[in-house]
């Protein structure tokens, strides 16, 4: 992470925002520091697209300031929006017109000077490894094609901040790592500083920092490193079919706090090697479909800190 | 010229662009554009044209009076087709891009509403060679003036169309604003049938209607000599007023619209 300048780049404070009466983002601050990959880990419903909202002006806040460079802006002004490169979750080019045509309009959009356009756009469809289907119409782009020229159209205008709505969802893992491969690139070529949303704690361990997101307000901001450090301990995961017998067997036997899964259920333990077999013999054979233990994920940090998971299903192990 | 303004330019010229590409992109878009209201005009036209009898010029047939409306017909169409894909585009397409981009939300209203405006405008166009067939010859046509109702016209429907959008904001309600307002207000223009003192409601109606001062001005511009001739406003530059009038006020409305419900 870069050291820390006295000016973070944005400095958001005291964000509140309410939809019908409800209030859905409550005195969210957070900063960035100039060339620093910040992650908002949340899951659904946690308020991180609505903070995506309101910096890019979509949504209004009810009550918080905003400050780039140091100068309070008002979310959403063509100051910040001027500075801003935006990934959304839903597509946003136009699938009836080519790559090479809808990078085109978002250059002029942001007015890119006219002698720089045609490089630009050389070496952005080269970022994205779209060269070859430049003048294809978007709706023939398989759906990781389409999410590379969005990333690719976003920094036509060399952003400084560069804010992403769940950058990777809906992507493989091949694409997934080529994804941050490309946004490692990016930050050390250009400097550019990242805002992005996630309920992936894989994505999320990617981040210089994060902010965890529950409820609409943020539980903690710090480093993936620190906040691992706040769950010691393996998490073993015990697979198989009816999760609520298994999980009546566990807190019987060994008085084990036990979270259930979709198909299994999971608990955190000291010397997870040494719980293994212990848990196994306790089932007859054949009840168990698999085993396993990893060290605690951001997901299991989430857990912890909220009460509440990331995600409905279970995580990777 | 100012940093904002030079913004601002740049959003108009992307949407207005975008939208004429997207709509050269599909030639199929073309011929169903140009075969749709060639087939109203002559089943319609030649249906009604063995009863049709105008008083004031019982030599005009009823395929001549019906070109005017089926002209407007096309501008109408292409501006509530253009603006449904704002309900889309906003949340989960190009425009969400443009929203966020350093452009004036006024000027996303002004860009959109001049692109979809063009794509009727080459429709109507296309349209207008048939012209002599109507029985309008083209020496006899006032191009400017059609030019200039066309243009404000296109505008004003397709702003008004905009703000349909963006403040129903689903298909469903426009298509609903679509069948009980836009289209009978078409019907209502004197594209169909001209008003008349027997009917008095309807007359005011038609008075009322921002879209029968298009008809009016095209009517006119096209056979300006003609005995059809009947401007609503008085004169051309009566029903030019009225046009202008509306259109002012749909771009209004869509601005107020844009920045007041995001």
């Amino acid at each position: 992470m870069p050291a820390e300048p006295a000016v973070p780049l944005l400095e958001v404070r005291g964000l509140s925002v309410e939809f019908k009466k409800r209030r859905v983002l409550e005195d969210v601050s957070f900063a960035l520091q100039p060339g620093e990959i910040f992650g908002l880990l949340g899951p659904n419903g946690s308020g991180k697209s609505t903070t995506f909202h309101v910096l890019t002006g979509v949504l209004r806040p009810r009550a918080g300031e905003v400050r780039f460079e140091g100068q309070p802006v008002v979310p959403g002004a063509r100051v910040l929006r001027r500075q801003l490169g935006v990934v959304f979750q839903a597509a946003s080019v136009d699938i009836n017109l080519t790559c090479r045509e809808n990078l085109r309009l978002a250059a002029r959009l942001h007015r890119v000077p006219g002698a720089e356009v045609e490089g630009r756009i050389r070496d952005l469809l080269a970022l994205a490894d779209l060269t070859d289907r430049a003048d294809d119409r978007v709706k023939t782009l398989s759906g990781g094609m389409k999410r590379r020229l969005e990333l690719a159209r976003s920094l036509i205008h060399r952003p400084r901040l560069l804010i992403l709505d769940e950058p990777t969802v809906g992507l493989d893992e091949v694409s997934f790592d080529r994804t941050w491969q490309r946004l490692a690139e990016l930050r050390a070529r250009e400097g550019t500083t990242l805002l992005l949303t996630t309920h992936r704690p894989e994505e999320a361990a990617r981040c210089d920092r994060l902010a965890l997101l529950d409820q609409g307000r943020i539980i903690a901001v710090d480093t993936p490193a620190n906040l691992q450090a706040r769950v010691s301990g393996d998490v073993v995961t015990l697979h198989g079919e009816r999760p609520d017998e298994l999980a009546e067997v566990v807190r019987e036997r060994f008085a084990q706090e036990v979270r259930r899964l979709d198909d299994g259920i999971s608990l955190v333990v000291e010397r997870g090697h040494e719980w293994i077999p212990r848990l196994v013999e306790a089932f007859p054979s054949g009840r168990l479909t698999a085993v396993n233990m990893h060290r605690p994920s951001l997901a299991d940090v989430f857990l912890k800190l909220t009460g509440h998971t990331l995600f409905d299903v279970s995580p990777p192990a | 010229m100012s940093l904002a303004l030079r913004d601002d330019l740049a959003t108009v010229r992307v949407l207005w662009w975008r939208d004429l590409l997207r709509f050269l992109r599909q030639p199929t878009r073309l011929v169903g554009a140009l075969a749709q209201p060639v087939v109203f005009w002559l089943l319609i036209g030649g249906g009604m044209d063995s009863t049709f009898r105008y008083g004031a010029a019982p030599d005009v047939g009823y395929m001549q009076y019906f070109y005017p409306g089926i002209v407007v017909m096309m501008v109408l169409f292409a501006s509530i087709f253009g603006t449904i894909t704002v309900i889309e585009d906003r949340h989960a397409g190009f425009l969400q891009s443009v929203l966020v981009g350093p452009g004036s939300r006024a000027a996303v209203v002004v860009g959109k509403s001049l692109g979809v405006g063009s794509v009727g405008l080459v429709q109507a166009a296309a349209f207008l060679c048939l012209a002599p067939f109507a029985g309008f010859t083209y020496g006899q046509i006032d191009w400017l003036t059609l030019a200039v109702f066309l243009v404000t016209g296109a505008l004003a429907l397709s702003a008004f169309g905009f703000a349909l959008a963006w403040l129903t904001d689903s298909s469903q309600a426009y298509h609903a604003v679509m069948s009980i307002v836009l289209l009978p207000g078409w019907v209502l223009s004197g594209a169909m049938f001209p008003p008349s003192d027997d009917h008095p409601v309807l007359q005011s109606l038609m008075r009322g209607n921002p879209m029968s001062y298009l008809v009016s001005g095209v009517r006119g511009a096209l056979h300006p000599t003609g005995a059809t001739t009947h401007h609503l406003a008085g004169s051309t530059a009566g029903d030019l007023a009225a046009l202008v009038a509306f259109a002012v006020f749909s771009v209004g409305v869509s601005t107020y619209a844009i920045y007041r419900k995001r």
